[in-house]
């Protein structure tokens, strides 16, 4: 996931400009995030495997954060076994790439041996850096950009990069509705939606598919109001309208095409899930919604996991949290493979780890999951379509 | 011609949206002389409790109106009260920070509150639309945001014009110091003021909300500062230039989005806001007022 998105911040900078005090924004951002120990299943000497998590628990983007570390702290639960107990640590990012790599010096303090996190892409990418340079393990659940594993050998990620995602959607739109009016719905400030649309608008050119309006762009600040694009979109005849974007902004579209009366399908990406679990959503706007997603909390399969989440959290398990989990369950398959013993140092532990992590099959809640050596899962692409408020695949 | 006449009402509704908003910016600004930024965060604690009152107590809409208008009023007296007037002889600056300073808490107290997930905010504003004006896609909410605007400025031009505490206000915006030795009570006027800035906050929320429903500790701030540049560009201080302000604003972001390029929209309505400020000042509609020495 990489996110972008700080109204506070551009506020912050604004007011700055405005007030010529950019002392202000300095004393405003140092509140510190609070931390947790969280799911200890240590043995009763106390040893345990550490796992570090980052995420931003608390700010804009904590939802993700709040997802991630719920799924690598059940992971931690569900896949520790009586020789090999795991144990969590929980830090808060606030979505902040400085503020994460504090976190992650305080996991290290504490002696973490491998990191499933952190969550944002944009923290991801500067831990990514302190990791490679400590040579400790990691795996990225859900960070997408592809900066975060590229030229580091001990960084691993759980989900599809942007680009993959956004061939992955076209792919499937030129197999199964190749007649399609496209137009593209993307934010321009967001190295996620970005990444997705270039990605998408070649292997849509490339596949001939029929781009009716693909450069309908907007921004973080002007997020609110999306009625221009979509009449530029209805103008052009658009009968599907690609949205490689976070939930928020999509169920503001889709309310707007309908005061408008503007029907379309409207195709999105992994960020998309949530849609449906938005307090006061009206889910029948959301009907014939079509996402590329990793996990469906209504498939039959997941719904041990599902229901062991919802009496731990009280919410519906995402994405977000299932791939965490997988994750944390591919980490105990590498650490048994490499055999590793509950006291190996992280560093000797990475080396082990990361050879062991291109050997194992993890047949997980996002499927069957394996590695290659540049840290990219591959996995089946999955779409999902939204019909009567459930996600049912297509 | 349609799309273009679709172009310019989707402006005008995300306009006075604006406006409604930099209504409350410049009253505050015209009493007090000062930039309370924190009017964007009250305006999103205002749709909260819009919103808690029609989904968890199951009050009709125009009940939940009225009670989060009497809960920002009641805020917007309080905040000024512990926050502001405390700093009624300081420098502005030191009265900014803490309008910054208040605005961090509010966000940050709205999320311990209500969480960080967004919440999605149903629209209180349904009925039929008028012929017409659904051949251009015009939407309830935008009829009624326009013409709760309008009302709220007349009203507001109104007030300030022939009331007793009216006239009060006027004379404290001129000078402080004389208004209070011709018995003006100026910690209430000032206090009224924001009642009613706070009050208005309200309804902006609930209307802010019915035409974009994304609702999260955070989504005030933009609309906040837009509204901010609406008044400065309308000339703060004055209350039909932040109604005019905010729909050319409005509308000079979705016709920019449209033909020019929505990737500049911002700035394209910034770099208006700098020529008009270059060409006029005290903006649109502001009276320059010379330094006399």
């Amino acid at each position: 996931m990489s996110i972008n998105m700080n109204p506070a911040m551009n506020r912050r900078s604004l007011i700055a400009g405005v007030a010529g005090l950019g002392a202000a924004g300095i004393l405003a951002g140092c509140s510190n995030g609070g931390s947790s120990d969280g799911g200890s299943a240590a043995s009763s000497d106390g040893a345990a495997f550490k796992l570090g998590t980052i995420g931003p628990l608390t700010g804009d983007t904590a939802t993700y954060g709040v997802s991630v570390t719920n799924g690598v702290e059940m992971g931690a639960e569900d896949f520790s076994t009586k020789d090999f107990p795991l144990t969590v640590k929980k830090e808060d990012s606030q979505g902040k790439p400085e503020t994460a790599v504090n976190a992650y010096g305080t996991l290290r303090d504490w002696g973490m041996q491998a990191l499933v996190g952190p969550t944002l892409t944009g923290t991801s990418v500067s831990v990514a850096e302190k990791c490679q340079s400590d040579r400790v393990f990691m795996i990225a659940p859900v960070a997408t950009a592809a900066d975060v594993t590229a030229d580091k050998d001990c960084v691993f990620r759980g989900c599809f990069t942007d680009p993959n995602q956004g061939k992955n959607a076209a792919k499937w739109l030129a197999k199964n509705k190749p007649d399609a009016k496209i137009a593209i719905i993307y934010q321009s400030d967001d190295a996620y939606s970005q990444g997705i649309c270039t990605a998408f608008t070649e292997e849509a050119k490339a596949d001939k598919l029929n781009l009716v309006k693909p450069d309908l762009a907007f921004k973080t600040d002007t997020a609110t109001d999306f009625k221009v694009q979509l009449g530029q979109a209805q103008d052009a005849g658009a009968d599907l309208v690609f949205c490689p974007l976070y939930y928020t902004p999509a169920s503001v579209i889709l309310k707007q095409a309908s005061d408008m009366g503007y029907k379309f399908t409207m195709m999105g990406c992994d960020g998309m899930d949530g849609l449906l679990s938005i307090k006061g959503f009206d889910t029948s706007l959301a009907e014939g919604v079509l996402m590329t997603t990793a996990f469906s909390a209504d498939d039959p399969a997941n719904a041990e996991f599902v229901k062991a989440y919802k009496d731990k959290y009280g919410d519906t398990p995402d994405q977000f949290a299932a791939t965490a989990y997988d994750c944390v369950h591919a980490v105990a398959e590498a650490c048994k493979k490499a055999g590793l013993s509950l006291d190996t140092a992280a560093e000797d532990a990475c080396d082990q780890l990361v050879k062991a992590f291109t050997e194992i099959t993890v047949d997980g809640l996002t499927g069957s999951l394996t590695w290659t050596s540049d840290g990219e899962v591959s996995k089946e692409a999955k779409v999902f379509e939204i019909q009567g408020g459930k996600y049912v695949a297509v | 011609m349609n799309a273009f006449i679709q172009f310019l009402f989707n402006g005008i509704s995300l306009g006075s949206v604006y406006a409604i908003i930099a209504l409350g910016y410049t009253m505050v600004y015209g009493i007090a002389k000062m930039l309370n930024f924190a009017h964007g965060d009250v305006i999103m604690v205002g749709a909260y409790i819009s919103f808690c009152a029609t989904s968890y107590l199951g009050m009709p809409g125009w009940a939940s109106v009225v009670l989060s208008v009497i809960v920002c009023t009641v805020l917007g007296v309080v905040i000024e009260g512990l926050a502001y007037r405390p700093l009624r002889d300081a420098g502005p600056l030191a009265v900014l920070i803490t309008a910054i300073g208040v605005s961090y808490f509010l966000q940050n107290a709205a999320q311990l509150i209500w969480g960080a997930t967004p919440k999605n905010f149903t629209s209180l504003v349904t009925f039929p639309v008028p012929g017409f004006l659904a051949q251009y896609k015009v939407s309830a909410v935008s009829i009624v945001t326009v013409i709760a605007c309008l009302i709220i400025m007349v009203g507001l031009m109104w007030f300030t014009a022939n009331t007793k505490m009216g006239k009060a206000m006027r004379a404290c915006s001129e000078d402080k110091a004389a208004a209070q030795l011709m018995g003006v009570n100026v910690n209430k006027t000032i206090s009224m003021t924001f009642a009613i800035g706070s009050g208005l906050a309200a309804i902006a929320g609930v209307l802010l909300c019915s035409y974009s429903p994304v609702l999260k500790p955070t989504t005030g701030a933009m609309p906040g500062i837009k509204a901010f540049t609406a008044a400065v560009f309308g000339g703060i201080g004055s209350i039909p230039g932040a109604f005019v302000g905010g729909i050319l604003l409005g509308i000079i972001e979705a016709m920019a989005k449209a033909y020019i390029s929505s990737n500049l929209a911002n700035s394209i309505v910034f770099a208006v806001l700098i020529v008009v400020l270059l060409i006029k000042p005290a903006g649109l509609l502001g009276k320059y007022v010379p330094e006399k020495v």
